[in-house]
């Protein structure tokens, strides 16, 4: 029989929210609370042969099993988050018991305090530009036919290339430019770092994934600031309202691995 | 630039107006990839508190990789367009850009 660990998915303020019943957290296992003074932490056990360090090493590596992981996770974040200002907490952060949840929010009570504070009434939002990397710059125009077919393309390999260059350059310029404007409507804005393709499954360049934190009241000021990014050759994606993944990261480890990109 | 972006959905301008006022997103309908930024790069990170270090972050970044490398397709370069390798040569036989008329 397998001995089981505590799976931490977000810490909430004791606003009163119940554990998600109809909500299952991961391994199907139902989400259970734990309250100190005023903050609630949402827990389910699961079983360390399949969430200790070795299986999950290996479990960690299978796509599907990530998604599910990932899916449950999110469910209890998002029924949380609907009720109150929550902080969630990183994939798989297992716990051996319950105890030690509670002492994290003991002895970090004051951290988390501030960390919810900041989020309250405050939602994140996604936002990605795309470039075409053929450019579509000008630029790009046809080299003159010079009669020569080995020339003529070598000639036009060349302009490909300088104009993906400038394409690239001009994306780039083109993503500060809309993550300054969408940092300026909100509270806090985080850059992650560009999907790899794989994942993404698109061949256009991501020249910006950010994360913004906007206040709940300026919500269609936010969406306007992002509609008028649209065009200029770009495509800009919007997801949200999420719950603020990217803005609830406490500085708590020893090495303090938190670097702020 | 070109103005439709291939098979882009048909986004349109009222999307953030339309989201913003529909509330939140079905978790199923959540882009896995776009959760996935979120839960591995984001959140409470409590890692001077566990007492099993999974929240590694080399853990996950390590495995990330495999993951990626998994589900790519074994004949397929690596792809290293991005960022700051904008200049992915195209493969031979594709010169340079369309050329339309």
């Amino acid at each position: 029989m397998a001995e089981s660990g505590t799976y931490l998915y977000a810490i909430a303020r004791d606003a009163g929210p119940a554990p998600p019943d109809d909500v299952p957290g991961v391994a199907g296992a139902p989400v259970r609370t734990i309250t100190h003074d005023d903050l609630v932490a949402y827990v389910s056990p699961v079983p360390l042969d399949l969430f200790g360090e070795e299986p999950l090493r290996r479990s960690l590596e299978d796509l599907d099993w990530v998604g599910e992981t990932a899916r449950a996770h999110h469910r209890v974040v998002e029924a949380v988050a609907r009720r109150a200002p929550t902080a969630p907490v990183r994939l798989v952060t297992i716990y051996s018991a319950e105890e030690q949840v509670r002492d994290l929010l003991h002895r970090r009570h004051d951290d988390l305090t501030a960390v919810l504070a900041r989020v309250a009434g405050r939602r994140e939002w996604g936002v990605k530009v795309y470039a075409d990397p053929a450019g579509s710059s000008p630029a790009a125009e046809e080299p003159a036919d010079t009669g020569r077919p080995g020339t003529a393309y070598l000639r036009r390999r060349q302009a490909g290339l300088r104009s993906r260059d400038d394409a690239w350059r001009a994306a780039v310029a083109y993503a500060e430019h809309a993550h300054a404007v969408l940092a300026s409507v909100a509270v806090a804005a985080h850059r992650h770092r560009p999907q790899d393709p794989q994942l993404s499954g698109r061949d256009d360049w991501m020249v910006l994934n950010g994360a913004y934190l906007v206040g709940e009241d300026r919500d269609e000021e936010f969406a306007a600031a992002v509609d008028a990014l649209r065009g200029q050759g770009v495509e800009v994606e919007l997801t949200g309202p999420w719950a603020p993944y990217s803005f609830t990261a406490l500085d708590l480890g020893p090495a303090g691995e938190e670097d702020g990109r | 630039m070109t103005p439709e972006g291939g098979r882009a959905m048909p986004t349109d301008r009222s999307r953030g107006a339309e989201l913003a006022a529909r509330g939140r997103l079905p978790p199923e309908r959540v882009a896995l990839v776009d959760l996935l930024d979120r839960l591995l790069a984001g959140g409470v990170v409590v890692t001077g508190d566990l007492v099993l270090s999974i929240a590694d972050i080399d853990l996950v970044r390590i495995s990330l990789r495999a993951l990626i490398t998994s589900i790519r397709a074994p004949d397929e370069p690596e792809p290293v367009r991005w960022p700051g390798t904008p200049r992915s040569v195209p493969p031979p036989g594709t010169p340079g850009d369309g050329c339309p008329p």
